[in-house]
């Protein structure tokens, strides 16, 4: 080095790379209004297409009339599933091996359901046209219990099906069930149970809800006659999935379809599956010859496609006198609608629902998931969470309360005893995972630290007292949460979705002039990605992030990769870019010793350049060795610098955390005031930590909206109760709360730099935090379990429940 | 959510939309902010032949403070709040405005479409019933006074006829202590209960008290008893529940996603009970 040489830290600092709360490049748009999201694609000759959907949740088509919509100027089509069935589209297949209507063919199964698509020049005169359809309907009963679904004498819901005891996850024991799959060791668990000294039993209901991204799901497709190119732009968390399903439905090859998933305005796990208006819109493409655009509004968006969550977990804990868990069982009753519309790894009918053990350890655990159809929208999506993850958390975090009540012990503390201690990981669950790694007592204490816990609590007793005595009606609630999630899908050898492995991937190009384009198999929909896979390529390569361009989303130009859900970007498609960097790098390498005419092993790397080991001025930058690899002829390499690497992660990623929320609770009104929300995640490395801050600031609203207000619900003729934004809560500023933001950093010892995930967490771990926040208040009245969503008047209803009410 | 295609008409003056209004009859529908209209449209739930937007008429801004107060109907909600010597003469308007919606709802919806449109969820027609105020109607007839408190008969059914414009809102300048209490489940949500309470006091005893309920009953509900149970008393605890009894018997909620009736009636005298409280301790 010379003095002219800034030293390592500034270089460092100048690369924007890993650990660098790094601005997000996607921001200078998207504060601007200049993103660009599907509908804001415009082409020559586009035109419309939306549906008619059904007002009736059960009910047989006796037919369609369509003369009045055809005779709205400027409509074009009317397609019902007749049309389709002669291409074999009227039904497509789901994510979850099941298969769902394209369009009603004969009956209709849920409210909102797609029966017609009215195709024409204009939104308006489609949106009047759809007005105009008339159709015939003959009511059926409803069924929107899943209990009641499952009776002897339950309406068939499913007529598709008769007959069918097998579906595609083994058995099917009634005409309504869709599957039903079992982990761990069922006689061995209830043995535990029966000789136990404490068994806390509960019913945990995890209500039905809704992603309900800002931007609803939509497409243009466009169906080129000339050359036979099939070209699809849409809100698609998984573009290249979309692509291989569009192929495998059409026929057309995949080298003839490109899938692009322009800005995306969130999606939460909304935009993982595959749609009916996806498959009309291409339908209708192919046969005008024209694009077509189809955009769902906020009521299609939140009565139709993907709901997220509608489990019913029967649970049972055992333990020790001491407070030492001695078993765990559960049955979870899980209500997917009217078709399993999930898009778990194909493996795994109920996700990660086995990850139900929690940051525990648990000796011996059943869990069983009976899957059954309801007259109610399909999915059971992961919303802001690996699949079935938040389940699994919040029945666990529910779980070890009310073991704690049984136990008449501290929560915080009955946790403590019970956590798997860092000296077990690599950690194997009872349920059959395998936890990478954890210091779950550390982040525990520094939490519980953080807050005052003892003081809190000290606090809490004084309230009590004051309440009991008449001086309040102020009850103070201190919901606890330590969650493990699994993220990362994942290692192929056991997960696949409809065969489609679970690896992901990254290409790169370092230009001449030592900048760089990389392409990942994900696609942000928000997350920043452009942002902070240029921070992982940074410092694996030394070409400042800012210099780094990246793409996703075009199948065309993108390589393949399963998409970005369940927090496996990072975890996947980063160690992919990682390890892509690193081959650039070893290339690099070569090219920096022919040009210091050095053998390869006699340099190092330090920051952006190789330097000769001992003789630091001598050394060669990226950028320098970039150059070279294009004008400079080094014999034995080819020129160039270029890297591609598909990874295949050899285990999931276990990213967890501690939150504890305080909230104060006016018995009176039902009105629950959040005083503070302490949010610890350990993600393993932090990339950028400020976009952690913000994801962790995003879930837990999601969080906080989910547990104290936001559910899909149906009366009993199965009307969707939430159809719009007035009903359905969406969180504004007003009503969020303040969050405070800590970690703790255990790398993953299997990923190449460590990353764990950490978009999902603080929804994982935030519904837990805020209800048990909202039982803890009542605890000392004897309130063991009562369903979410705690708004106001179903907190109103504990405390009248409780007798706390004149 | 797109609305059926309709005409749009966007008169000057008063007469201009009377004569609209008339012509088209039933096909026509005034529009002041439209923030409950044009959803309804989007929906198909309205549909509207012709369109009658009344935000060039300039006769029905502006706030007049004498004796009375008189606001003409088409003053924004944001007009209300930013309105300072509205705000002395009559604190509860702003207090009752804060509460509605958000501010870029607020900055285009309007006093007269609010008190006009008969939705219960609406704010200001309680508000309008507690200060016993006077709804001018114009129609092809002339014009003609409603009392608030006889104006609204069920849920979207007033006594304003289909070719009349509620042109103007008079009440007296209040006197005393006042509260707008009012419980939701988020900005931008109509109250699960709300109450307007006007309480004059002298003494340490009330004088005189008017008390009204939001979204309580399909209509707003103006409790005379309850106002009465005040009059004489020291505003303590068994006054305030002889007044929330008084009003437990005039109001009746309906079940739907904010809670049972059950909730509602008990939420109803929660809230009255802090409105009397925060209005007497003005008072």
């Amino acid at each position: 080095m010379n003095d002219l040489t800034p030293d390592q830290t500034a270089r460092a600092t100048a690369l924007k790379g890993m650990g660098s709360s790094r601005k997000r490049v996607e921001d200078a748009r998207f504060t601007q209004g200049k993103g660009n999201y599907v509908d804001d694609i415009k082409m020559t000759g586009m035109i419309y297409g939306d549906f008619v959907r059904s007002q009736y949740a059960h009910a047989r088509i006796k037919g369609v009339d369509t003369a009045a919509a055809l005779a709205v100027p400027g409509i074009i089509a009317v397609l019902q599933a007749a049309d389709l069935a002669p291409l074999g589209l009227h039904w497509m297949p789901t994510l979850a091996g099941d298969k769902q209507m394209v369009l009603a063919d004969g009956k209709v199964l849920f409210q909102g359901q797609e029966i017609a698509f009215v195709v024409g020049e204009t939104r308006a005169a489609v949106a009047d046209a759809c007005e105009l359809v008339v159709v015939d309907y003959e009511e059926l009963p409803v069924v929107v219990d899943p209990f009641k679904a499952m009776a002897a004498g339950a309406p068939v819901l499913r007529e598709d099906l008769a007959g069918q005891t097998k579906g595609p996850h083994g058995d099917r024991i009634h005409h309504n069930h869709i599957f039903r799959w079992e982990v761990g060791d069922k006689p061995a668990t209830e043995a535990v149970l029966a000789g136990a000294d404490v068994v806390a039993e509960e019913m945990v209901y995890y209500h039905r809800t809704h992603p309900c991204p800002l931007e609803t799901c939509g497409c243009v497709a466009s169906m080129d006659k000339i050359n036979g190119k099939l070209t699809m732009w849409g809100t698609f968390q998984a573009p290249h999935v979309v692509r291989t399903v569009a192929s495998l439905l059409s026929g057309i090859p995949e080298s003839s379809i490109r899938i692009v998933s322009p800005d995306i305005g969130g999606g939460f796990g909304n935009k993982v599956g595959v749609y009916p208006g996806y498959v009309c819109a291409i339908v209708a493409s192919i046969v005008t010859g024209r694009p077509v655009k189809w955009i769902e509004d906020r009521m299609d968006n939140l009565m139709a496609t993907a709901f997220a969550r509608d489990y019913w977990m029967h649970g049972k804990i055992a333990a020790t006198a001491e407070g030492k868990i001695t078993g765990l069982w559960c049955h979870t009753t899980a209500d997917h609608g009217a078709f399993d519309a999930c898009a778990d790894p194909t493996k795994f009918p109920a996700g990660f629902m086995s990850i139900c053990t929690g940051s525990y350890d648990i000796p011996v655990a059943y869990l069983g998931v009976d899957g059954v159809y309801t007259n109610k929208a399909p999915g059971g999506v992961a919303y802001r969470c690996s699949f079935r993850v938040t389940e699994a958390a919040y029945f666990i975090e529910r779980m070890i309360e009310i073991l704690a009540i049984k136990l008449n012990m501290d929560a915080a503390e009955l946790r403590r005893i019970n956590f798997i201690r860092k000296d077990q990981f690599p950690y194997q669950s009872a349920l059959g995972w395998e936890y990478d790694s954890g210091d779950y007592h550390t982040a525990w204490d520094k939490a519980l630290k953080a807050v005052n816990y003892t003081g809190l609590r000290a606090e809490q007793a004084t309230r009590l007292a004051d309440f009991k005595a008449g001086k309040t009606r102020s009850l103070m609630g201190i919901g606890l949460c330590h969650f493990t999630e699994i993220v990362g899908a994942g290692p192929v050898k056991n997960c696949d979705i409809l065969g489609m492995g679970m690896f992901d991937s990254c290409e790169i190009r370092i230009h001449p002039t030592g900048s760089a384009l990389a392409r990942l198999g994900t696609i942000s929909q928000g997350q920043g990605h452009a942002t902070t896979f240029a921070q992982i390529l940074a410092t694996e390569t030394g070409i400042p992030a800012d210099q780094i361009t990246i793409e996703e989303g075009d199948t065309d130009t993108a390589p393949y990769g399963l998409g970005t859900y369940g927090s496996r970007s990072t975890p996947v498609a980063g160690a992919a870019t990682a390890l892509a960097g690193r081959k650039i790098r070893a290339k690099a390498q070569m090219i920096a010793a022919y040009l210091l005419e050095v053998h390869d092993n006699d340099l190092e790397w330090d920051v952006d350049r190789f330097v000769v080991k001992g003789v630091p001025e001598r050394f060669k930058t990226m950028k320098e060795c970039a150059y070279a690899a294009y004008n400079q002829a080094i014999p034995g390499l080819e020129p160039g610098l270029e890297a591609v690497s598909y990874y295949d992660p050899p285990n999931m990623t276990y990213p967890f955390g501690a939150y504890i929320c305080v909230m104060d609770i006016d018995v009176d009104t039902g009105v629950a005031d959040i005083r503070s929300f302490y949010a610890l995640d350990d993600c393993g490395t932090r990339i950028n930590p400020m976009i952690i801050e913000g994801q962790v600031h995003g879930g837990a609203t999601e969080a906080y909206a989910i547990a104290m207000g936001q559910e899909v619900a149906y009366d009993e003729m199965g009307n969707c109760m939430n159809s719009t934004l007035m009903d359905f809560f969406l969180p504004t500023a007003w009503e969020t709360p303040h969050y405070t933001t800590d970690h703790t950093e255990t790398p993953s010892p299997h990923h190449p730099i460590g990353a764990k995930g950490v978009g999902e967490s603080p929804n994982v771990g935030g519904v837990p935090a805020f209800s048990n926040a909202v039982h803890d208040a009542f605890r000392s009245f004897g309130l063991t379990q009562s369903h979410m969503p705690h708004d106001h008047w179903r907190i109103w209803r504990i405390a009248n429940q409780l007798g706390l009410h004149e | 959510m797109i609305p059926a295609a309709f005409e749009y008409h966007r008169p000057k003056a008063v007469a201009d939309a009377i004569s609209l209004l008339t012509q088209h009859g039933d096909d026509a529908r005034a529009m002041a902010g439209g923030h409950s209209l044009i959803p309804m449209m989007k929906l198909r739930m309205a549909h509207i032949g012709h369109l009658v937007d009344l935000q060039d008429i300039a006769d029905l801004k502006g706030v007049t403070i004498g004796a009375s107060i008189r606001i003409g109907a088409l003053t924004t909600q944001a007009e209300l709040i930013n309105n300072t010597a509205l705000t002395t003469a009559a604190p509860i308007l702003k207090e009752a405005a804060l509460q509605i919606a958000d501010p870029q709802i607020r900055n285009v919806g309007t006093v007269g479409g609010n008190v006009a449109n008969g939705d219960p969820g609406n704010d200001m027609p309680g508000l309008m019933q507690c200060l016993d105020a006077t709804y001018t109607l114009t129609g092809p007839r002339g014009s003609r006074d409603v009392r608030a408190r006889d104006f609204y008969q069920s849920a979207y059914f007033t006594s304003r006829k289909d070719d009349e414009l509620l042109v103007a809102i008079t009440f007296a300048k209040p006197v005393g202590g006042y509260a707008y209490e009012k419980q939701k489940r988020k900005i931008g949500d109509y109250a699960t209960a709300a109450a307007a309470v006007q309480i004059a006091a002298s003494g340490g005893r009330v004088t005189a008290a008017s008390i009204a309920m939001t979204n309580l009953s399909d209509t707003p509900v103006y409790s005379a008893a309850a106002g009465a149970a005040l009059v004489g008393t020291a505003c303590d605890a068994a006054a305030i529940k002889s007044a929330v009894t008084a009003m437990l018997l005039d109001i009746n909620p309906a079940s739907d996603n904010r809670g049972p009736v059950e909730f509602k009636r008990h939420l109803a005298g929660v809230i009255l009970g802090r409105a009397i409280a925060r209005a007497f301790s003005r008072a």
